[in-house]
């Protein structure tokens, strides 16, 4: 029987009953009293010199409360990053300003100009309409190689060659060089990870409301972290203290990366409701949003695989573009780094590696993490090469793989991380097992006798999650620490409020977390609420990003959590008069060890409240308790992946008839939600290898500014039920926090982009067609391209 | 300014409307129900979708105007009185058809209007009848086999065929 309580039960969420009504409260949702509407006049082209701003016209519309420019935040903080990266010679990142509102240039589609706030949304659009803007079009760069160029246009004026830095990583140049120069056999391959556009459904929304009774900021806002957007607003933009500055991210509609960052619309909301003692209000439209939002991925790569006569893996080096886009977003910088370098060995024990990154600032949106973050862009290029090679060597790509594994733990890698533990082999056989490879023959010759072409593709993969150990993090750059904090606050019945800094988003906290203190205390889950997204609710927290909620702030609940109960035994040995290392705490009941003496949860609550009889000499009363989280690792989730596709020959048209993910999330403590955002996951893989890609002309316009242009995954784009398989049972625990768990939000979008790439790739190979890469999205004129060459 | 009247899961409603009020407008900011979302602005995402006299729209592509007289339905009016949920929004629940939840809405809607029509559909007929509906959180899997649970039908056996 599959357990119904507690860790390892797949209970049904308790969030769904308000998301299923139409009662869940978005940022959107919320109108406060008196709001006015911003609508922000932007950029319509990719570079220019700002000449003027004539708002007088556009100031005497109807309903006009007021309108701002750039010059209304001269002298006030523009956006920072979030972390320094030092480049190879040791010097520091360029960081050009980032200012909320344009100021003498503008250098992306989409950089705001003037924010008009005013009544309503349609006066506000109507006076933007009217604002003469006299801009100087200056020429834009766009390719990221062009901006590299000597004598190419700046984006910034101090910034000669648009580097924002040169970086290198891992193991010595002289090391890799002996590696290459011993090597038997040496593959190359070049690649684009491609631009996308995380997308949640819920646009981005701010409101901003001041009091002047108590000089009280609070902003409503679309956010994965609260606390870091009122650290970085409050202390770097505005200059409001923390304890004057309220950040609420209520239900949020989904993020995927693009809402941890601290963006121009807040801060301006927040700014501009203190400067009209009134509420000021946003919402996205979704062309806004593509425009905007950061943007991710977007990698220019050319990596090489050098391997001795015997097949090992003996060296690997990489040098990537990556773009930054105009500005630098909040963690822009350490993802083509510390989350892409530091995964460049993935599951193999390569001996020297070695990882190049010139950062690259061009006139388009600012790209910063997106699902996965770096990790997706190191094991897409890691495992087409893999394919690559063993074509070239004509050996199983799954032996190749197989034969190169790390087997022993801890194991020490060139890029500076220490795996803790994992079993590739069994994720491997697991997917084999699953995906029923030697029956492929005959689906394949079924394929073929249908006119199909239909390939197989493999990929194994590891990641960094429970981001991060902060003394490390803290030396590679990172201007922040990366604990997590929860208060769980037992209240005199019984009933406990857990206080988290962990911002669920679909991730399905509200049911999960509450699943792990009940197993703990032995109580129904019923009796537990979590409280999340406010920062004048919750004590501290960095949010949600890189698969951390569980490992990062469940591991401070869980601490919490053991304080509790640590206190209620003192309080029960007192109610039972005995000895508080006699007590037992089982199925919510304390009882004297070896007696049938016990004391229920609820009266030891009680008693914490109403301590008429209670040990005030030894503690004191109540029953609440912080811990803050600092995990001494990364986790290091791990699987093997594999689909079918059939690519129809006289389309090109790609279709995936079977897809297979074999995880190791470490210990899963809701199996439904683990598997829920593996789907997703791989839906946004599948979208990004097939589908999905941000475009720009070579003016910086943006081609894909709407969902008619960028094309999203739908239902018939994603593996049939009956063959789809997605599997954790191949469990290693994580060895350093509590829970023995990994975390399991991104896995799927880093698994399956170079699944479903390595499969076209064999499919048009078995037809014949002598290709050796085609880069994402792998559409079908792509594709069909590539059988015409 | 013109009067419309329409019924709003099954109360009578009289209000003042622009001409140029979408009826995403009128019901979020209007009648304050806020179930019925705004993810795009090009009727690509369906997480606006109502019901107007039984059938399934896009209620970003109507004025308010356009619904003198007619019958409403939103997800708030999916539920019983009592809070019970509908078999289709607790098959939802049950296969977990819904991370985030911004899309759910329009999910629900379309599904219900599917099932109207096609009371036992087939996996490919789900999936073809949510083109219009864009979900970024689930991959569509659970939602899949939440509306053929929903039809009454076995999720395996339909999946099978």
């Amino acid at each position: 029987m599959p357990k119904d309580h507690g860790i390892g039960a797949s209970q049904k969420r308790r969030e769904d009953v308000r998301f299923l009504t139409g009662a869940g409260n978005y940022t959107d949702d919320i109108n406060v009293y008196n709001q006015a509407y911003v609508y922000f006049l932007r950029s319509d082209v990719a570079h220019a010199k700002i000449k003027a701003v004539d708002t007088q016209a556009a100031a005497a519309m109807p309903g006009v409360v007021r309108i701002f420019t750039g010059k209304d935040f001269e002298g006030i903080g523009g956006l920072p990053c979030g972390w320094q990266v030092t480049d190879k010679n040791g010097e520091v990142m360029k960081e050009p300003p980032h200012p909320v509102l344009a100021q003498g240039k503008v250098r992306h589609v989409g950089d705001p100009i003037a924010a008009v706030v005013a009544d309503s949304l349609e006066e506000a659009r109507n006076a933007a309409e009217a604002i003469e803007l006299d801009l100087e079009e200056l020429p834009p760069v766009v390719d990221m190689k062009a901006a590299l160029q000597p004598g190419a246009t700046k984006v910034h004026d101090d910034i000669a060659d648009n580097l924002c830095y040169d970086w290198q990583f891992g193991s010595e140049t002289g090391d890799v060089d002996a590696a290459f120069a011993g090597a038997a056999h040496v593959t190359t391959l070049e690649l684009v990870n491609n631009r996308l556009v995380a997308n949640p459904m819920e646009p981005r929304v701010a409101v901003g409301e001041y009091s002047r009774a108590d000089d009280m900021s609070t902003l409503y806002t679309t956010s994965q972290n609260p606390h870091v957007i009122r650290l970085l607003m409050g202390a770097f933009v505005l200059g409001i203290p923390e304890h004057k500055l309220r950040v609420v991210a209520p239900d949020v509609g989904g993020g995927f990366g693009t809402k941890i960052f601290h963006y121009a619309e807040e801060a301006f909301c927040t700014f501009a409701a203190r400067q009209l003692n009134r509420p000021v209000k946003w919402t996205s439209s979704r062309t806004e949003a593509f425009m905007s939002d950061a943007h991710g991925r977007d990698h220019v790569t050319k990596i090489e695989l050098a391997l001795d006569a015997d097949n090992n893996f003996v060296g690997l080096r990489t040098d990537t573009y990556a773009n930054m886009g105009a500005y630098l977003s909040t963690f822009a910088s350490s993802v083509p780094t510390w989350l892409h370098g530091t995964l460049m060995a993935g599951n193999y024990r390569t001996p020297a590696v070695q990882v190049n990154v010139k950062a690259v600032f061009t006139n388009t949106v600012p790209v910063d993490a997106y699902r996965g973050a770096g990790r997706p862009e190191a094991t897409y290029q890691l495992e087409r090469i893999i394919d690559k090679a063993a074509r070239e060597l004509n050996v199983d790509p799954i032996k190749l793989r197989r034969q190169n594994f790390i087997t022993s733990f801890p194991y020490a890698t060139p890029v500076a991380v220490e795996y803790d533990t994992g079993d590739y082999v069994a994720t491997m056989d697991k997917m084999e097992e699953l995906m029923d490879i030697p029956g492929f023959a005959a689906r394949r010759a079924e394929s073929e006798a249908k006119g199909k072409l239909r390939g197989l593709g493999v990929n194994c993969f590891i990641e960094a999650c429970g981001i991060a150990p902060s003394n490390l993090v803290g030396q590679l750059g990172a201007r922040a620490g990366l604990y997590d904090a929860a208060t769980v606050r037992v209240n005199a019945t019984g009933s406990i409020s857990v206080l988290v800094g962990a911002h669920s988003h679909g991730q399905g906290h509200e049911t999960v977390f509450p699943q792990v203190v009940a197993e703990m205390l032995g109580i129904d889950e019923s009796m537990i609420d979590i409280v999340h997204g406010d920062t004048s609710k919750i004590p501290f927290g960095m949010g949600t990003y890189g698969s951390r909620s569980l490992a990062v702030c469940g591991s401070a609940m869980v601490r919490a959590t053991e304080k509790i109960i640590n206190k209620a035994k003192k309080i029960a040995a007192h109610l039972l008069e005995a000895s508080e290392a006699d007590i037992e705490l089982k199925d919510g009941q304390f009882s004297v060890a070896g007696t049938d003496k016990s004391v229920a949860w609820g009266d030891v609550t009680l008693a914490a409240y109403v301590p008429h009889n209670y040990p005030l000499e030894d503690i004191e009363p109540g029953l609440e308790e912080t811990a803050f989280y600092d995990p001494a690792n990364f986790t290091y989730p791990a699987g093997a992946y594999a689909c079918e596709v059939e690519v129809d020959p006289e389309t090109g048209a790609v279709t995936i008839e079977k897809f297979v993910s074999a995880d190791d999330f470490g210990n899963v403590i809701n199996p439904m939600i683990v598997e829920g955002q593996v789907h997703g996951g791989i839906a946004q893989g599948i979208g990004q290898a097939l589908l999905e890609n941000c475009a720009y002309d070579e003016n910086g316009q943006l081609l894909s500014a709407s969902y008619m242009d960028y094309a999203m995954p739908r239902a018939d784009n994603l593996p049939h039920l009956a063959n789809y398989i997605v599997d954790h049972s191949c469990q290693t625990p994580c060895t350093h926090n509590p829970l023995g768990v990994k975390g399991c939000g991104e896995a799927g979008a880093i698994g399956s982009p170079p699944t479903v790439v390595n499969a076209v790739i064999d499919a048009l190979r078995s037809g014949g067609h002598n290709v050796e890469h085609i880069d994402m999205p792998v559409s079908p004129s792509r594709v069909w391209a590539a059988m015409q060459s | 300014m013109a009067e419309v009247t329409m019924t709003v899961n099954g109360k009578t409603v009289t209000k003042s409307v622009k001409g140029n009020t979408l009826m995403t407008e009128f019901l979020r900011d209007e009648l304050r129900l806020t179930g019925t979302h705004v993810g795009c602005d090009t009727s690509q995402c369906g997480a606006c979708n109502i019901h107007v006299d039984g059938k399934l729209v896009k209620a970003c592509t109507m004025f308010a105007g356009e619904a003198d007289g007619a019958r409403i339905a939103t997800i708030e009016g999916q539920a019983d009185a009592d809070g019970t949920l509908n078999a289709i929004q607790a098959a939802f629940q049950e296969y977990h058809g819904l991370q985030c939840g911004f899309c759910t809405p329009g999910m629900v809607m379309a599904a219900a209007a599917l099932l109207k029509d096609n009371p036992k559909p087939s996996e490919a007929e789900v999936r073809h009848h949510l083109e219009g509906n864009i979900c970024r959180c689930t991959g569509y899997h659970n939602i899949v086999r939440a509306i053929l649970a929903a039809s009454g039908q076995d999720v395996p056996a339909v999946a099978a065929e």
